[in-house]
């Protein structure tokens, strides 16, 4: 994939993740203000509150899809600094996006599983 | 004949010393690296201590009780806040990229100005909002005491 499709793929997760990491971080940042409101649960961190979210469809498929986006964009920008701090010569380039995406593999998995496993 | 050596423009002394230069938003592209390095670094714990929940109720309440402390709780704030401004300077970079906020190309007549001045209001903006929903997460904290 060219470099200019990549950094396109990268602001679009951004934008992906303005939606999904904001109701992530209202959810799970503001629950007294919610409660207050008369939305959400009091303590999001509950394992009661956890179990709940975890056995309706549409919270696991959501932290997937948060999961994905969030890895690609962090690890994008991560190389990104990385190749800024080491030089572009094509050898660190794929060194660095070989391990990159390795380990976004690897947490992605492992992401997955907590997600479906639970 | 000594070389004249350029100075390095890149890496993270460059990074705090080019602000200088640059004004607001060489802060705010430090502000959204490090911000973004921070959130990368708490995400990682963060798949941890939610892979806990797979061990059951009582490894979950131990490992949420590993952060049930004052220091964790502040830590958890300053992710908050790096998650809102990275997210509002993200938007920011965002509308730039695809050309809004930036005005109509017109002739260089002195004194110049450049296209970041005119969406400095738009990063102003932006600012106010992340500090309003910081604001926001600070009463939230208020109302747990």
């Amino acid at each position: 994939m060219t470099e200019a499709r990549l950094w396109l793929l990268h602001l679009l997760a951004g934008a992906a993740l303005l939606v999904l990491l904001g109701a992530h971080l209202v959810v799970m940042h503001l629950p007294r203000v919610l409660a207050a409101l008369g939305a959400g649960p009091a303590d999001p961190l509950t394992f009661a509150s956890v179990a709940e979210r975890a056995a309706s469809p549409a919270w696991p498929l959501l932290y997937l899809l948060l999961l994905f986006v969030a890895l690609y964009h962090g690890l994008y920008g991560l190389r990104g600094i990385v190749l800024e701090l080491t030089g572009a010569a094509r050898k660190a380039k794929v060194l660095v996006s070989t391990v990159l995406i390795i380990l976004g593999a690897a947490a992605l998995f492992y992401g997955a599983l907590v997600v479906f496993r639970f | 004949m000594m070389e004249k050596v350029m100075p390095r423009e890149s890496g993270p002394l460059f990074w705090i010393t080019a602000a200088r230069h640059y004004g607001l938003e060489h802060w705010l592209y430090l502000g959204h690296r490090l911000s973004g390095l921070g959130m990368l670094a708490y995400f990682c714990l963060h798949l941890w201590v939610t892979a806990a929940r797979l061990g059951g109720e009582a490894a979950w309440e131990a490992r949420m009780a590993l952060f049930d402390n004052a220091f964790f709780h502040a830590l958890e704030y300053v992710v908050f806040v790096a998650c809102l401004f990275h997210g509002a300077n993200g938007l920011r970079l965002i509308l730039a990229e695809l050309g809004f906020g930036l005005g109509k190309p017109g002739r260089p007549v002195y004194p110049y100005r450049t296209c970041l001045e005119r969406q400095r209001r738009l990063a102003l903006v932006l600012v106010v909002v992340a500090l309003a929903l910081a604001g926001l997460g600070a009463l939230d904290l208020g109302l747990g005491r």
